[in-house]
């Protein structure tokens, strides 16, 4: 008897999505809507995309979602959650969002320790107004506004925004993942599972920052742009438990 | 209950807030406006239900605000005029987004920092709509105690039935001066019409979206659209004005808020001075009332515009005229704050030079 | 005793498919290749090798492929 193994997850809409060959946050989206499945909380979460690629979100999860201005995630999912704290509230944010332009709202979320839960996506360039400097871009790598690779003198370095969260008081769980492999992808899912727990615990704010391929404008094939992340990537953001206050 | 109570400006906001379902105040500190977050903090946690942050930003307040009024709650942040700036971006998804909120803003002096004296420097920015895009905002102002629980108790009612935010135009003096007023009870909070637009979580029913990106450009005008069809509706409904000694009046003092009370111990002194002096005061100044000083200048022939600016509010008069009586102004800006002598004075010189003695 | 290996089968949607070929690079057995036809959308889609009725299948359903693909293009069956 033939058993279906693997099928679009219930809370993911049945809608083809607008992202580029080989993108990460479509990956990402599908472990989200598998993990509120499992979790069984799809009745009850709500989510907050962000401005950025990742705003048609709304588009594809089968769940309430509220839009917010570019980098006011954390803030906007603070109102929604204090307002509903029996609810499951997550902001889906990517680099320049989260790290530029929505720092401040960030960096005191997690020290209020709000209880939601962040996905913070790491592609190292501003992926929808065409691949600008993002906070997080390496040193050396290309942008459009970073002609001959971002320099350090110039440009500044790429800005470790999940270490420095995770020296605030509020925050319990941070992890750095990825989605360039099998391993990591399977990683990620369970870091987002735990990420969610700690909110259904009531623990407090919870950060999963994901490295993410963004092939279009690394200029690269999907899968030479996942192997970067290998060889590059993973060398100024390493993999790791930043902070588990979880106990 | 109508018992009066002796209160400061900004408490009677905060108190008529609480009574009127406020359940979220988020803001972040800024002089003349403190003691409303100040009162808003002890009157939260007097509440099961209340939550008040101090936000680490005037954006992160607003944006708290936006989030509270997604889940369904009755939410108000409040600010000074730079203060306001900065919230801008909020109100522009607010209004796009067509939610619920109370925004109050004392003004002060500007622009830049400029100063924290009582100014109505920010008329343009309020009736503007004053974020980015095609909208407008509910303005209110309130001109004394009783108006600032009056108005406040509106303001929610406004923001719910409109789903648009709606701004209280206060100034420094208004939020300190302590006088007798009338709160209205406490509303029930179970007893408000529902929200089916909230999001609670998608239980039972299918996942709901609040947003504002459009990117069709048809979607977007009809959007547009649609938020000037309601603008033309809350044009329709809720302009409000107040005439004082207008009757046979031939010349009216057109001012709001301090300016508007400042104007009215003017226009005494030129009543004891046998002229026929009036005031109209607009208590929303969007929408403006323009239908009521259009009708006025049938026997009305000139107008003064008293304004703690250098003219804005005249722009909107000068447009509700068309041209049909001679509009003159009188500002102050900066802080200053007139008396009603001075007041007096302009009136009287006005009134000369026109010949309006004569009958 | 004989281990009876369970057989596995994958369905890939190719009108969702964007041809990143994350599927292509994963697959241990190198069951999917590259089609010939593109796509309503100019993608030339992954394709799948394999039928169902076909005798000795490789396809052991590990599913790696539907895993990684972004644009959950492949449904797996296992069986």
């Amino acid at each position: 008897m033939e058993k279906v193994v693997f099928k679009r997850p219930k809370y993911m809409k049945k809608a083809p999505f607008h992202y580029c060959p080989g993108c990460g946050h479509s990956i990402i989206h599908r472990l989200m809507a598998e993990v509120i499945e499992e979790l069984g909380i799809g009745e009850k979460t709500i989510g907050v995309p962000p401005a950025g690629c990742a705003v048609l979100a709304y588009d594809y999860f089968d769940i309430d979602m509220g839009e917010a201005p570019h980098g006011r995630g954390a803030a906007l999912a603070t109102g929604v959650k204090r307002i509903l704290p029996d609810r499951i509230v997550f902001s889906y944010q990517g680099d320049g969002d989260i790290a530029a332009i929505g720092t401040a709202e960030t960096i005191h979320a997690a020290n209020r320790g709000e209880n939601i839960t962040v996905i913070f996506v790491n592609n190292s360039c501003y992926g929808m107004t065409g691949g600008q400097m993002a906070p997080t871009t390496l040193l050396g790598q290309n942008s459009t506004t970073t002609p001959g690779g971002r320099d350090k003198d110039r440009d500044g370095a790429p800005i470790d925004l999940s270490e420095m969260l995770a020296i605030t008081r509020g925050a319990v769980y941070i992890e750095r993942t990825a989605v360039n492999s099998i391993k990591n992808i399977r990683k990620t899912k369970k870091a987002i599972t735990k990420a969610f727990k700690v909110q259904m615990a009531g623990l407090g704010f919870s950060l999963i920052e994901i490295l993410s391929p963004c092939p279009t404008n690394w200029k690269m094939s999907p899968v030479d742009a996942c192997k970067w992340i290998d060889e590059d990537v993973m060398q100024t953001f390493p993999l790791k438990v930043i902070k588990d206050e979880t106990g | 209950m109508d018992k009066k109570l002796l209160m400061r400006g900004s408490q009677v906001i905060g108190e008529t807030a609480i009574r009127a379902g406020c359940r979220f105040y988020a803001g972040y500190p800024i002089t003349p406006q403190n003691e409303l977050p100040e009162f808003m903090s002890g009157a939260m946690a007097d509440l099961e239900d209340g939550t008040f942050i101090q936000a680490e930003s005037e954006l992160a307040a607003i944006n708290m605000v936006l989030g509270a009024s997604m889940a369904g709650a009755r939410a108000m942040t409040s600010s000074s005029s730079p203060g306001i700036s900065l919230k801008q971006e909020g109100i522009s998804f607010l209004a796009a987004s067509e939610l619920p909120a109370v925004i109050v803003n004392t003004m002060r002096g500007g622009p830049g920092l400029g100063n924290i004296a009582p100014s109505q420097g920010d008329y343009f920015q309020a009736t503007r709509g004053g974020g980015h895009g095609d909208y407008r905002t509910i303005v209110l102002a309130p001109a004394h105690g009783q108006e600032l629980a009056d108005l406040t108790e509106k303001a929610f009612e406004y923001a719910d039935r409109y789903r648009t935010p709606v701004m209280i135009l206060a100034d420094g003096m208004m939020g300190q001066m302590m006088e007798p007023v009338v709160l209205p009870d406490p509303i029930n909070l179970a007893e408000l019409p529902p929200k089916p637009w909230v999001l609670d979580g998608a239980d039972g029913r299918p996942g709901r979206l609040i947003k504002s990106l459009i990117l069709n450009t048809m979607e977007m005008e009809e959007h547009n659209w649609k938020l000037a069809r309601k603008y033309e509706i809350i044009s329709r409904e809720i302009a409000a004005a107040e005439t004082y000694m207008t009757e046979d009046a031939r010349f009216v003092v057109i001012a709001y808020g301090t300016a508007a009370r400042i104007a009215k111990g003017g226009i005494k002194r030129a009543r004891e001075m046998g002229l026929k002096v009036g005031l109209l005061r607009p208590v929303t100044l969007y929408p403006f009332p323009e239908r009521v000083i259009r009708e006025m200048s049938r026997s009305v022939k000139d107008f003064l515009v008293f304004e703690m600016n250098t003219g804005q509010m005249l722009d909107d008069v000068k447009l509700s005229l068309e041209g049909r009586s001679t509009v003159h102004f009188y500002g102050r800006p900066g802080g200053v704050v007139s008396t009603p002598d001075e007041i007096a004075k302009v009136i009287s010189s006005l009134y000369y030079r026109q010949h309006l003695e004569e009958d | 005793m004989t281990t009876k290996t369970k057989k596995g089968r994958i369905v890939i949607d190719s009108k969702l498919c964007k041809g990143c070929y994350f599927c292509m690079s994963v697959c241990p057995n190198e069951l999917i290749v590259i089609s010939t036809e593109s796509n309503e959308k100019g993608y030339y889609p992954a394709r799948f090798t394999e039928t169902k009725d076909e005798k000795d299948r490789k396809c052991t359903g590990c599913a790696m492929c539907a895993v990684i693909c972004p644009d959950i293009a492949i449904e797996v069956y296992r069986g």
